[in-house]
């Protein structure tokens, strides 16, 4: 496996349902090539610096109002639904 | 009340959403409220990242659901209730950028115009927890701004399939992309995100172990 197989193959290296053969396959090209290596572990921080980013949190007054006014428009739909089949 | 078939009960058991989903149809808005309740929040997550704007993400979330509850009958129970309903956050998402933006293609097709970042340039290692290097607001500022250099598609699939957690045949549903189309989106948004924090992460030249 070449370093280009590699890249193409990454998408599957971080998902466990992979094989066990390609993973092996691909763990035996990163140990010698320090360059796939760096862009694993570096691939892997990024992922995971970013999963673990707290974005602003809705605040539960927010959802509280949000839900109000989707369920007010929900009721106003339903009503004039109503309407139009009557 | 129509007695439910053996099969029914199990399609149930495997995704208790459809229980509420059928009350909606009948017209049970309280039902409905419980939906929101599940994944107002996790839907608001995926419209920031899109957007990157709260006030746009509010709103989305609004949109969302009443959307889903205008189409509800047309959900048929193929995928998840929470896939189906990421698949309208998505859609509003990029409308709503394509708007703010008056562009005239803001859509999944967009591709990355250059080959920049989709072949690994920068080979340094990193710091060590490399995130801790930087306070809290600094840190979210250089990450929205990074995230911000993908095309609104390629932040999508990142969104869904690294952050959100969706696996990739969600992520496909929920973006009507084919899965290798998901992959391949994925492989470069990644690739393009580390290159981009390289710069800020990596270590200095001169602590390089030699
Ligand atoms: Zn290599």
């Amino acid at each position: 496996m070449n370093c280009t197989e590699f890249l193409a193959n990454l998408t599957d290296y971080f998902d466990a349902k992979t094989a066990a053969t390609l993973r092996s396959e691909l763990e035996r090209h990163m140990g010698g090539c320090n360059h796939c290596h760096v862009t694993v572990n570096t691939t892997r921080q990024t992922i995971e610096i970013y999963r673990n980013d707290e974005l602003y949190e809705l605040p539960d007054a927010i959802r509280t109002q949000l839900h109000q006014a989707v369920l007010a428009k929900c009721a106003e739909s339903k009503r004039k639904k109503k309407q139009t089949k009557a | 009340m129509a007695t439910l078939t053996q099969e029914e009960k199990e399609a149930n058991a495997l995704h208790p959403d459809l229980a509420l989903v059928e009350k909606v149809k009948a017209g049970d808005l309280s039902a409905f409220e419980q939906l929101m309740r599940q994944y107002d929040r996790q839907i608001f997550r995926i419209a920031l990242h899109i957007t990157q704007n709260r006030e746009d993400a509010e709103d989305i979330v609004q949109d969302t659901f009443f959307k889903a509850f205008q189409k509800i009958n047309q959900f048929q129970g193929n995928s998840k209730f929470y896939t189906w309903l990421v698949r309208i956050a998505v859609n509003e998402s990029l409308m709503r950028l394509r708007k703010r933006r008056s562009q005239k293609t803001v859509s999944m097709d967009d591709e990355i115009q250059t080959e920049e970042g989709s072949i690994p340039r920068d080979f340094a290692d990193w710091m060590p927890n490399p995130e801790q290097n930087y306070n809290q607001a600094e840190l979210a500022d250089l990450l929205r701004k990074t995230i911000q250099g993908l095309p609104p598609g390629f932040r999508a699939v990142f969104a869904l399939r690294d952050i959100d957690g969706l696996s990739t045949e969600e992520t496909a549903q929920a973006l009507g992309l084919s899965v290798p189309a998901v992959k391949s989106r994925l492989l470069r948004a990644r690739l393009q995100l580390r290159e981009r924090l390289s710069r800020y992460f990596r270590v200095a030249t001169g602590e390089h172990a030699r």
